[in-house]
């Protein structure tokens, strides 16, 4: 045992006089690698930052809320089935919580109602398109996981009232009042006042998904009022009509096939169905969304940890090849020191080691350069979720050293199986 | 010059009929047809032979680097013939000293380290090993050289650095292939005097040879040729070497 320990020590020494003496031939080698741990570190932070915009923005849709949808939130084959369903009422929110309040142990806590549209808001001279208008009650506040940054959520009697108050997300305030307070200021939707009670906090957005930084919230009396479209019949451009649904929050979101069933229930009763009527509704969950999501997120870790698992599979390559040159060139020092009593292990050893420790060099210099990478990247794209963890230096230091081992094996095999006597007659 | 020579001790080798053959493509080449040998402690003994006589494959089978194909030999009483690659690793480290002819140093130790490699195989701590190390160069007049590099050396300065190696872990024998091959003739003189000393300090040394004046130094002379030792004599026979080498 102690031996070993001086055979390492010995092999340490070995490798780090190898790489001094040989430092541009070491530093090149080092060099695949460092592109190697860079191209998968930077990687592994992307799918990192990917996996957690996707959490983020999933976890707006709260994960004890059931949504009630004329569309399900998966891809559909026979959408003709689905085309022609009734539209989700607003008013069903009332209904279903009178049931949910007639149902002793309900699963459910809640209904609220939403309504959607695509507007215009100005302020002054500044003004944003296209934002997401919802218009819901003040229970919404229940079922969101965002918080205002300042202010607040509209309360029952601003809900109730229609009171021309409204909620913004960070990115419109951000955009209507780049250099004032938005409390208190009065903005145009549609042409009617609204006057600013809160702003979110900043939840960033990610690949287009669900943000509230880009959404602004209204009293659904108010929307109503103001903002719904005359007839049904009216075809404009998407998002031009209002889209309705119902969201529930349930009460434990461990039960939810049972609050789902129990929803379910309620909505045949509010549609009138009879038992052998197929449902003309959907219900959806944050769950049902991360599940088609999912696939498409693993693929692209899988084959983004691939390609860039090539460029280091490269390096690798590099490392055993300057091995077997080392083994070559110092044929006749292994004749030497198997001459003095080196055994097979201790020449493994040695070669192993000196091709870890480049391994381990490259793969630190990767590490650090990944990180500075990391830092402008976040600096220079700060929607980008990136996520710099120290498990991935630690997966990083396990992966070079892996490098280091796999392709040192072949050459230190060799090596410890020269024959000592042709070893030392080498030239 | 008046030598002394000292009352040989048990026997340390002990080699009964070995042979060894190689496959040299289509061909076998039989290097050693069946030698029989006994080598005693604090023995001065050389071994000589014109090239292709098996001279470097019986010094190979001396120094445990190589197995002989068939035959008994025996190192300190231990069966040697049969050993793996580990085991022999282990006999070289502690039973022999090797000395070569291109003094095969690490380049870029020091003396130090140089000479401390084969107590770092033999598993001695370090404080220990360097001391032994130490002794070992002053030993051979190199205690101002330690932290020296091999290509701050001379040649001579070079092979007292190997000697010193090939001594410090107290070997049984000591065993030099052309240990003056690659010096002038005074430097080799000085080492052919270490290796006097050495003997005289009661080491066993084995010297490879095909240089008469070297072989002189010996006590005791074997003359191989063709895989058989062809003479086997006590001190040094000036014309009886001529007849063999002519």
């Amino acid at each position: 045992m102690k031996r070993f320990l001086y055979e390492l020590e010995e092999s340490w020494k070995i490798a780090a006089a190898q790489m001094r003496s040989n430092m541009t031939r070491s530093t090149l080698t080092a060099l695949g690698v460092i592109i190697g741990i860079v191209a998968v570190t930077l990687m592994g932070t992307a799918i990192g930052g990917i996996s957690m915009g996707f959490d983020k923005s999933m976890s707006v849709l709260g994960d004890d809320v059931l949504y009630v949808t004329q569309w399900p939130w998966k891809p559909v084959d026979d959408w003709w089935n689905y085309r022609d369903r009734k539209k989700i009422q607003t008013e069903y929110a009332e209904t279903i919580n009178r049931m949910i309040a007639a149902t002793p142990n309900s699963n459910l806590i809640v209904a609220v109602p939403t309504s959607s549209l695509m507007r215009s808001i100005k302020y002054g001279g500044n003004a944003v398109d296209n934002v997401f208008t919802l218009g819901t009650t003040s229970d919404f506040a229940l079922t969101s996981t965002i918080d205002c940054k300042e202010g607040r959520f509209f309360n029952e009697i601003e809900s109730r009232e229609g009171a021309q108050v409204v909620v913004i997300g960070y990115d419109v305030a951000d955009a209507l009042f780049p250099s004032e307070n938005s409390i208190g200021k009065f903005v145009l939707i549609n042409g009617q006042l609204f006057k600013v009670i809160g702003v979110n906090s900043r939840q960033g957005t990610f690949l287009g998904l669900f943000s509230w930084d880009s959404m602004v919230a209204l009293p659904l009396a108010a929307f109503n009022k103001y903002f719904s479209s005359k007839s049904a019949s009216d075809v404009r451009p998407n998002g031009a009509t209002v889209e309705s649904d119902v969201r529930v929050k349930m009460k434990d979101k461990n039960k939810l096939a049972e609050a789902k069933d129990e929803l379910t229930g309620i909505m045949r009763r509010v549609r009138g169905l009879s038992p052998e009527k197929k449902e003309d509704f959907s219900i959806n969950e944050q769950q049902a969304f991360k599940s088609t999501l999912d696939p498409v997120k693993n693929t692209i870790a899988v084959a983004g940890l691939f390609i860039t698992g090539l460029s280091l599979f490269v390096g690798a390559i590099g490392i055993m090849n300057i091995t077997f040159v080392s083994v070559k060139e110092r044929t006749k020092e292994i004749g030497t020191r198997k001459a003095l009593g080196a055994r097979r292990r201790t020449i493994l050893l040695q070669f192993l080691i000196e091709s870890t420790a480049l391994c381990l060099l490259g793969g630190f210099i990767g590490l650090i350069i990944a990180y500075v990478m990391c830092i402008g990247l976040g600096k220079a794209f700060p929607s980008f979720p990136i996520q710099f963890s120290f498990g991935l230096v630690i997966a990083g230091m396990i992966v070079s050293v892996l490098t280091g081992l796999i392709s040192g094996f072949a050459p230190a095999w060799t090596a410890s199986r020269l024959d000592p006597v042709a070893a030392l007659r080498y030239e | 010059m008046s030598l002394v020579t000292r009352p040989p001790g048990p026997v340390v080798i002990d080699i009964e009929n070995i042979t060894k053959d190689y496959v040299m493509g289509e061909e076998i080449v039989r290097a050693l047809r069946g030698v029989t040998l006994q080598i005693r402690r604090n023995e001065y003994l050389a071994i000589m032979g014109p090239s292709g006589s098996g001279k470097s494959t019986l010094m190979n089978m001396l120094g445990c680097l190589d197995t002989p194909s068939s035959g008994r030999y025996e190192f300190n009483g231990r069966n040697v013939a049969d050993m793996d690659d580990d085991e022999l690793a282990a006999i070289r480290n502690r039973e022999i000293g090797f000395v070569f002819q291109t003094f095969n140093l690490l380049p870029r130790a020091t003396s130090l380290r140089n000479v401390e490699l084969p107590l770092i195989y033999a598993g001695v701590d370090p404080e220990t090993r360097e001391e032994r190390a130490m002794q070992a160069l002053i030993d051979v007049g190199l205690g101002d050289r330690i932290n020296h590099k091999p290509n701050e050396l001379s040649g001579g300065q070079r092979q007292r650095v190997a000697i010193a190696r090939a001594l410090v872990n107290n070997p049984s024998i000591i065993l030099a292939d052309e240990p003056t091959g690659n010096l002038d003739s005074k430097t080799g003189d000085e080492i052919m005097l270490l290796l006097e000393d050495l003997y005289q300090l009661g080491n066993t040394v084995i010297l490879v040879t095909h240089e008469r004046d070297i072989a002189a130094h010996a006590r005791r002379t074997i003359h191989l040729r063709d895989g058989l030792v062809e003479m086997d004599h006590a001190g040094f026979v000036p014309q009886l070497d001529a007849v063999v080498a002519s």
